[in-house]
């Protein structure tokens, strides 16, 4: 008797937790469809030919956003360019040169820390350092990334530099390759899928990137080609978005924006999602 | 015969632990010598020493004396890229790079300097037809050497180490990950080789050293037991120890 009811109690309970477990899910997928189909809603139908086309003009009092997108473009390949040497440098230094573990290891914990660190604080430290002394633009925005994603391009590449297995090293050493032959030819072709992950995160983060480059890059729309475009002011499309929204009320503009880094967002978790996989299928032939 | 590697009065630790004590040994020229003793004794170490692997691995300390042709091979005057070209190393699980089969081959030469494709070419052939792997890769030299089974990997891989040309090979365990008809034919290979290579190599299994061996020598916990003819070990070994372990009392 008393087993049967505590067992019933026991399923009441289960039923219970169970029940509260679809809710949160339920929620949590509705909230995230509600957002998609609200913010494609509000903005692809303001998405035309002609504002992804034409720079704003104040004649014709017509809003265009190609400024933004080609300031975005550039500030992307500016910081990849100089981040990447570094980054992979430095995880290469880190797992095939350094010796002292122990340094090794504050390196990667202070890289891990700096990773967590709220971005407008990058913008407060980039703008006393960069714009100060070049002036608010591009470059100074640019250089401001660099330093954010200098950790994620560092951790992504020693962690795949460490996938790459320890007998292809003794290989190449046992036939007598010198350190750097070694790294380059055996070490390096191994450690492109975490190259190339870290350029996809990086790209997904600098497009989000509002707080730091406010500070650095400023919000100018002018249309520039890709040196003048580094050298001035400029807004990306996050920061165009802040601005239209917030200092014009052009909700419009700034959904049509919103809609295109969403979709933007989506791609690049995917590319990053199909690296992964190609890579993965490659490493266990 | 002369003697190609002579090892006097070697210990070696890894950070405390002493894993080879006072190891004595000469090595004979164009002979296949081998190593046996039971998990742990220390045969991989000595190994590796040979060709100075265990710079590889810090905290690594070794004293004594090892002289290659009577170089010291820890002197100065000794680059250690070149040390390991002429004492080459075939690893206990077959480890191919993951490219193309010639380029596997072309590999070490080419660290070395050779660039001509020609001169490339023979060397490949060479090395694989060396290596008894000739017919068997000659139609795919461009595919993956991945693609292919354990043994081939294998005999890949001394291929890629005579292709350097070396006077020594070394080899760990070469034929523990491998089927009892790939390791024949390893067996039969190393048996060649000797004409042109000193052979030093690491094995379990005491038939395969009675098989292909001309010299044995016997490790016990990091010391050197006994060395000689491989016949006169097996039918009468010196040492009480050495009694023990080929008989099967222990190990
Ligand atoms: N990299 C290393 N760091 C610390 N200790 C090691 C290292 N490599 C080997 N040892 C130790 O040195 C001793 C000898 O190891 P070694 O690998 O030479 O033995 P082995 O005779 O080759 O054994 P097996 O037959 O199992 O391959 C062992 O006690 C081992 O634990
Ligand atoms: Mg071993």
């Amino acid at each position: 008797m008393l087993n049967q009811s505590l067992s019933k109690k026991r399923k009441g309970f289960e039923v219970l937790m169970k029940a509260l477990m679809l809710l949160s899910v339920g929620l949590t997928a509705a909230l995230v469809l509600f957002l998609l189909i609200y913010v494609l809603g509000q903005g692809v139908p303001n998405i035309t030919w002609e504002l992804l086309s034409t720079k704003p003009s104040y004649l014709t009092e017509k809003i265009g956003i190609l400024p933004d997108i080609l300031n975005t473009v550039y500030i992307v390949l500016a910081t990849l360019l100089i981040v990447l040497p570094l980054g992979v440098g430095a995880a290469i230094y880190l797992t095939e040169y350094a010796s002292n573990k122990k340094v090794v290891g504050i390196i990667e914990y202070a890289a891990e820390t700096l990773s967590g660190i709220p971005s407008i604080i990058y913008g407060l430290v980039g703008m006393l350092l960069f714009s100060n002394s070049m002036g608010t633009c591009l470059m100074a925005g640019a250089l401001t990334l660099v330093i954010m994603n200098l950790p994620t391009i560092m951790r992504t590449t020693q962690e795949s530099l460490k996938t790459v297995p320890q007998s292809y090293r003794e290989g190449a050493f046992g036939l007598g390759a010198g350190k750097w032959r070694v790294v380059r030819t055996v070490v390096l072709p191994g450690c492109v899928d975490g190259v190339i992950t870290g350029c996809i995160l990086s790209v997904g983060r600098i497009l989000g990137e509002s707080a730091a480059l406010l500070f650095t890059a400023g919000f100018a729309h002018a249309l520039n080609g890709i040196i003048d475009g580094l050298a001035a002011p400029g807004a990306t499309l996050t920061v165009a978005l802040y601005v239209y929204a917030k200092e014009q009320g052009e909700f419009g503009v700034a959904f049509a924006i919103a809609a295109i880094l969403m979709v933007l967002t989506v791609l690049i978790n995917f590319a990053a999602t199909l690296v992964q996989k190609h890579f993965a299928k490659r490493r266990s032939l | 015969m002369s003697n190609i590697i002579s090892v006097k009065d070697m210990s070696l630790w890894y950070g405390d632990h002493q894993a080879l004590k006072n190891v004595n040994i000469e090595i004979p020229e164009k002979s296949i010598t081998a190593f046996i003793g039971p998990s742990g004794c220390g045969k991989s170490t000595f190994l590796k020493t040979l060709n100075r692997m265990n710079d590889l691995i810090p905290g690594v300390k070794i004293t004594g004396d090892i002289r290659y042709e009577g170089t010291d091979i820890f002197s100065k005057e000794v680059d250690v890229n070149n040390l390991r070209k002429e004492i080459g190393m075939v690893f206990q699980k077959p480890n191919p790079f993951p490219m193309s089969i010639y380029d596997n081959i072309a590999y070490g030469p080419r660290t070395h300097g050779i660039t001509n494709k020609v001169e490339l070419d023979e060397i490949v052939e060479r090395a694989l037809r060396d290596a008894a792997i000739w017919d068997e890769t000659k139609d795919r030299l461009k595919k993956n050497a991945l693609g292919m089974s354990g043994g081939q990997q294998q005999r890949l891989c001394i291929a890629r180490a005579l292709a350097v040309q070396p006077n020594i090979l070394l080899m760990d365990e070469p034929t523990s990950a491998l089927d009892p008809i790939s390791t024949s034919r390893i067996e039969e290979l190393v048996v060649e080789l000797k004409e042109k290579y000193t052979i030093v190599m690491v094995t379990h299994n005491m038939q395969q050293a009675v098989r292909v061996s001309d010299y044995t020598a016997f490790f016990l916990l990091g010391e050197l037991v006994e060395f000689d003819k491989t016949d006169d070990i097996f039918s009468q070994p010196r040492d009480k120890r050495t009694e023990d372990y080929i008989t099967g009392r222990f190990g």
